[in-house]
C-alpha cells in the first residue's frame, strides 16, 4: 500500500483532479489533498490520492550526502 | 531513485552501522512499524546483512489488513452473502482473509449483490452513482495515510446526499499500538523505524511520547534501502549519544507538521474510539468512527451489523503474536505448510505488506528447516 515511488505531475485542473506519470504509466489523480501543485512537481501517490510532495532539494541533498559516504568508502578500501 | 539503490552507497551505509552497533551493548533490536519497510529490509537482502552486523529487525503492526480483526471482515462476508443489492467495494488484499465465514472471495453472495475490488476510494463513491437501485458499501480500510481519502469520499458522498451509500470502517491509528507493545514489556525494543508515509500526514509530533516518556529512540524513514539505513543509523547515533528523539530521515516526503490538510479532513469526518486490533486487543483512542454528523453514512448501524470483539480468532493462527513482534514468521507451525501464499491460513499470508508473505516470498530459504 505504501509504495514510496515518486510520481510526476501531468496535468491537473481546478477541481484538484489531473493524472500523473507512475512508472511511464499515467494514472489519474486526485490532489485534494495537496496546495500549490503544479505539472512537473513530484508527489507520492496513494489509492489515487496525492498524499505529500516531495521537495527536490531535500532529496539532492540527501543524495549528495550518500555520494560523499559512497567516496569515503571507496577510498578507505 | 536509482541511487538510493546503489551498490556503494549501501555499503558504506553499512559499513557506518557495523562500527557504530559495536560500541552499543548487544543486541540492538529495531521495529520496523510499517509492513513496506518489511518489504524492502527483505527483499534487499537487508535482514541478514543487519542481523550479521548484530542488529536484531522485527515486524510491527504495520498492515491494515492483518490488524484488521476477523471479525471486522466476517461483518462484511455476511453483508455481501446475507443482504440482497449489495454491492461490497474494497481493496484486493482484504478479499482473500480467511475467517470462519471463508472469504469476501470464496463466498457466495446473495441474489443482485456483488464484490468489487477497487484501488482507490473515490471509485466506492462512483460504483454508488452508477447503480442507484444498489446499496453501495466500502469495507474502508487504512492507516493515516489512507484515511483522508476515506474522509473526503464520505464528505462528497454527504455534499451530493448520496442515501445508497456508506462505509464500513477500519480505520486504524498507527501511534496508539506503539503504546501498548511497549507497555506490554514482551520484548525489550531498542528503537522505532517510523513509518515514512503515515508521517507525511500526521507528522512527528504523535510519536514525541515515545521518545519523552518511554525514553526509546525513533526515525522516520523512506522506503528505499538506503532510506531504512539511515534510519537505522540515525537510531544507533540516538542511543549512543542517550538522547531519545523523533528524527526525520525521510526529508523529502515528510514536513515535521505533516499534511495539515489531510488532518483537517480527517477531522472534520472522524472522531477517535477504543478499537480492538488483532493481536493486540482494545486500544484507548486508537480507531476512527464517523462523526455524528455523517452518521448516516456508518454501515454497522445502518445494516445492524453484529461485531462481536475478539470473537473471530482461528485456532492455531499466530498473526496476532506476528504483530507484536513475539514470533517470527517462521517460528509458526503452520508456516510455508499449512499457511501459504496459494492457501493463506491468516491474514498475515495475504496482504503484501504482511510479515509472513514478505518472509515466504524473500527469506524462505534461509529459514527452511
Amino acid at each position: 500500500m505504501c509504495l514510496g515511488i515518486p510520481a510526476k505531475v501531468i496535468q491537473i485542473n481546478d477541481s484538484k483532479e489531473g493524472k500523473v506519470d507512475y512508472l511511464g504509466t499515467r494514472v489519474k489523480t486526485n490532489f485534494s489533498l495537496l496546495e500549490n501543485i503544479k505539472p512537473g512537481d513530484w508527489v507520492i501517490v496513494h489509492a489515487g490520492f496525492a498524499i505529500t510532495k516531495l521537495d527536490e532539494e531535500e532529496a539532492r541533498e540527501t543524495l549528495s550526502m550518500f555520494r560523499e559516504m559512497a567516496k569515503l568508502e571507496q577510498r578507505q578500501r | 531513485m536509482k541511487e538510493f539503490r546503489d551498490k556503494q552507497i549501501i555499503k558504506a551505509l553499512l559499513r557506518d552501522i557495523e562500527e557504530k552497533i559495536s560500541f552499543l551493548p548487544q543486541p540492538v533490536r529495531v521495529m520496523e512499524v510499517c509492513g513496506t519497510h518489511t518489504m524492502t529490509v527483505h527483499k534487499y537482502g537487508l535482514k541478514t546483512m543487519l542481523e550479521n552486523a548484530g542488529l536484531e529487525m522485527i515486524s510491527g503492526p504495520g498492515c491494515p489488513v492483518c490488524i484488521t480483526p476477523n471479525e471486522i471482515h466476517e461483518a462484511a462476508i455476511s453483508l455481501v452473502s446475507k443482504k440482497r443489492n449489495v454491492i461490497l467495494a474494497t481493496f484486493g488484499d482484504m478479499t482473500r482473509v480467511p475467517t470462519r465465514k471463508g472469504s469476501l472471495q470464496t463466498v457466495i453472495p446473495a441474489p443482485g449483490s456483488k464484490l468489487k475490488i477497487i484501488y482507490s476510494p473515490q471509485e466506492s463513491l462512483e460504483l454508488a452513482g452508477l447503480e442507484p437501485e444498489k446499496e453501495t458499501v466500502f469495507f474502508a480500510v487504512g492507516f493515516e495515510t489512507t484515511i483522508p481519502s476515506i474522509a473526503l469520499t464520505v464528505k462528497k458522498a454527504f455534499e451530493q446526499n448520496l442515501a445508497n451509500y456508506s462505509i464500513l470502517p477500519a480505520l486504524w491509528l498507527i501511534p496508539a499500538p506503539l503504546k501498548s507493545i511497549v507497555e506490554a514489556g514482551e520484548i525489550k525494543i531498542s528503537g522505532f523505524l517510523y513509518p515514512g508515509h503515515v508521517s507525511s500526514i500526521i507528522g512527528q509530533k504523535p510519536y514525541q511520547f515515545i521518545a519523552e516518556e518511554y525514553g526509546i529512540p525513533g526515525a522516520i524513514a523512506g522506503f528505499e534501502p538506503a532510506d531504512i539505513l539511515l534510519g537505522i543509523s540515525s537510531i544507533l547515533d540516538q542511543i549512543k549519544e542517550e538522547k531519545p528523539r523523533v528524527h526525520i530521515e525521510y526529508r523529502r516526503a515528510v514536513r515535521p507538521s505533516g499534511n495539515p490538510i489531510a488532518v483537517a479532513q480527517m477531522d472534520e469526518v472522524l472522531e477517535r474510539k477504543d478499537a480492538c486490533w488483532r493481536g493486540l486487543g482494545r486500544i484507548p483512542k486508537s480507531g476512527l468512527k464517523l462523526r455524528k454528523k455523517f452518521s448516516a453514512f456508518d454501515a454497522e448501524t445502518k445494516y445492524q451489523l453484529k461485531i462481536e470483539e475478539g470473537s473471530g480468532d482461528l485456532p492455531g493462527c499466530r498473526c496476532g503474536q506476528v504483530l507484536r513482534g513475539l514470533v517470527s514468521p517462521p517460528q509458526c507451525p503452520l508456516f510455508s505448510r499449512k499457511c501459504n501464499p496459494d492457501s493463506p491460513y491468516g491474514p498475515c499470508m495475504v496482504s503484501f505488506e504482511g510479515a509472513c508473505l514478505v518472509y515466504y516470498k524473500y527469506s524462505r530459504q534461509e529459514h527452511k528447516r
